[in-house]
């Protein structure tokens, strides 16, 4: 491999790397996620994902949702995944139990309704499943892999005028350099592309790809629309024209500069599994925790995440890596911020100084270091939605 | 942003790309301030004309009206008047190439 920067991978049966190596105890559907907690609960290293749908649902929605779960259970930062389900539920515990053996890591099922003595049987009964496959799993040891099996998602929330003066930029560094290494980055949060379609069409990979991204910028234009909300008219904001920002284009790409600048090579759905390299735009609403829940069951197995105001927040299975620009934020949040970007606002820095920074910070988590939100538990779980419940 | 001039600041400005044509303070800068400016190796010096905000831009040249206000190496909006080096870019000068009431479309 030569100079070439290497992780700590978890390299699964599928080929797939991952750089943590989770048990996952997951829900179907509601009714069963207390009972996937408590499982979770008395397992050492355990994680729970609990789905707050999996009923009521139309059928373009529920196969969002399950999408979303399949996808989290098949990304390689796990290892090894309980199903638990309740037995009536749409989102059927086989169903998503035989997706995920798919990729040939150890899966098992449970189903409330089927076990004789109801939940304290469920529960018991998951424990003695969960704790044999955690034995195997967590016995094994990572390797050294090439960086560019890492999958990064980018995401931003809670901004401010640091955000798109250098936090963005900085990881918009990160983001290329892992790209010309053959990684691959995952840009989401489509309403915050608005105004910057020619902008991101004029670097698709074809023009399939590029009508892709006027097709999907389109749809939530005509959604706020349809509920008479002008997305385009209505920006920057006041308060974007108070901190200096002009233009909707200008606003537009103080976000989506986190992905670099380098070709667009596809545009995926709200949790479609990315295939192949180089940069994806994921189709996600701009709700920070949404749009990582997506990139995340996408693939992505670890998030780079820039803030203004600080926010903690994680995920149930990837790493998220915070930075932020704001020096006052930085100095108040240190305990839940991993990365300090406001050298470059301060002129102590260049961006390109700062993003190799990051990018060795980048390259740590992926050889095992925690981060803050992991560190302290953060795991914020929260799904799309496309339809109201029925 | 709260007042970033507590703060010790090395540099007074930011081009965020070379190929940018508008710089970011990175402090509340003065008319009549000379400011200097890194682009990729070399440093210009800039006199301002306008009062520029923290995160506010100014043009590092002239620009001709219609002319691109290039931010991030990318197209953020077109000069609505011609635009003097060290002059502040915001809203009164710059429209976006969405504009309905533009301009330059004429």
């Amino acid at each position: 491999m030569g100079n070439r920067p290497t992780i700590m991978g978890y390299v699964r049966p599928d080929g797939k790397v991952g750089i943590r190596n989770h048990v996952l105890v997951m829900s179907t559907v509601i009714c069963s996620s207390v009972v996937a907690r408590r499982i979770a609960e008395q397992v050492n290293g355990a994680v729970a994902i609990e789905n707050p749908f999996g009923c009521g649902q139309l059928e373009p929605d529920l196969q969002v949702t399950k999408r979303t779960l399949v996808g989290m259970a098949k990304n390689p930062n796990v290892g090894a995944v309980l199903v638990v389900g309740l037995g009536c539920e749409q989102i059927q515990a086989d169903e998503v139990a035989d997706e995920v053996a798919k990729t040939g890591k150890p899966v098992e099922r449970i189903v409330i309704q089927d076990v004789n003595g109801g939940t304290p049987a469920a529960i018991e009964r998951g424990v003695t499943l969960l704790r044999r496959m955690a034995e195997e799993t967590l016995a094994q040891r990572p390797t050294e892999v090439d960086v560019s099996s890492l999958v990064m998602g980018v995401e931003c929330g809670g901004s401010d005028a640091t955000s798109g003066l250098a936090s963005n930029p900085v990881v918009g560094y990160v983001s290329d350099k892992l790209i010309d290494l053959g990684g691959t980055v995952i840009l989401s949060e489509t309403p915050e592309m608005i105004g910057a379609e020619e902008i991101l069409a004029k670097r698709a990979a074809s023009k399939e790809v590029a009508d892709r991204i006027y097709e999907v910028v389109g749809k939530w234009v005509r959604l706020a629309a349809s509920y008479n909300v002008d997305l385009v008219g209505t920006q920057p904001s006041p308060g974007n024209i108070a901190g200096g920002i002009s233009t909707i284009e200008e606003k537009s790409l103080g976000a989506i500069i986190k992905g670099g600048s380098r070709t667009i090579q596809g545009v995926l759905d709200y949790a479609e599994e990315v295939k192949g390299r180089g940069l994806f735009i994921m189709d996600t609403p701009g709700y920070d925790i949404m749009s990582v829940v997506g990139m995340v069951a996408g693939g992505a197995t670890l998030v780079i995440f820039t803030t203004g105001r600080g926010t903690p927040t994680g995920n149930p299975i990837a790493p998220v890596i915070k930075v932020t620009a704001n020096p006052y934020t930085y100095n108040k949040m240190k305990e839940n911020i991993d990365f300090d970007a406001s050298t470059v606002v301060r002129g102590v820095e260049t961006v390109e100084q700062a993003g190799e920074r990051l990018f060795n910070l980048m390259l740590e988590v992926a050889r095992g270091r925690q981060t803050k939100a992991e560190l302290l538990g953060f795991r914020e779980f929260v799904i799309h939605k496309i339809i109201p419940s029925f | 942003m709260q007042n970033t001039q507590s703060l010790f600041n090395v540099r007074d400005a930011i081009l965020l790309n070379p190929s940018d044509n508008v710089a970011i303070a990175l402090r509340d800068l003065k008319a009549g301030e000379t400011v200097k400016l890194s682009i990729g190796s070399s440093t210009v010096v800039i006199r301002l004309l306008s009062d520029i905000p923290f995160g506010h831009k100014f043009a590092v040249r002239d620009i001709p009206m219609c002319g691109f206000v290039v931010k991030y190496g990318h197209v953020i909006g077109r000069a609505k008047r011609d635009i003097k080096a060290g002059e502040h870019v915001h809203v009164h000068n710059v429209e976006s190439l969405t504009s309905v009431h533009s301009t330059c479309k004429g």
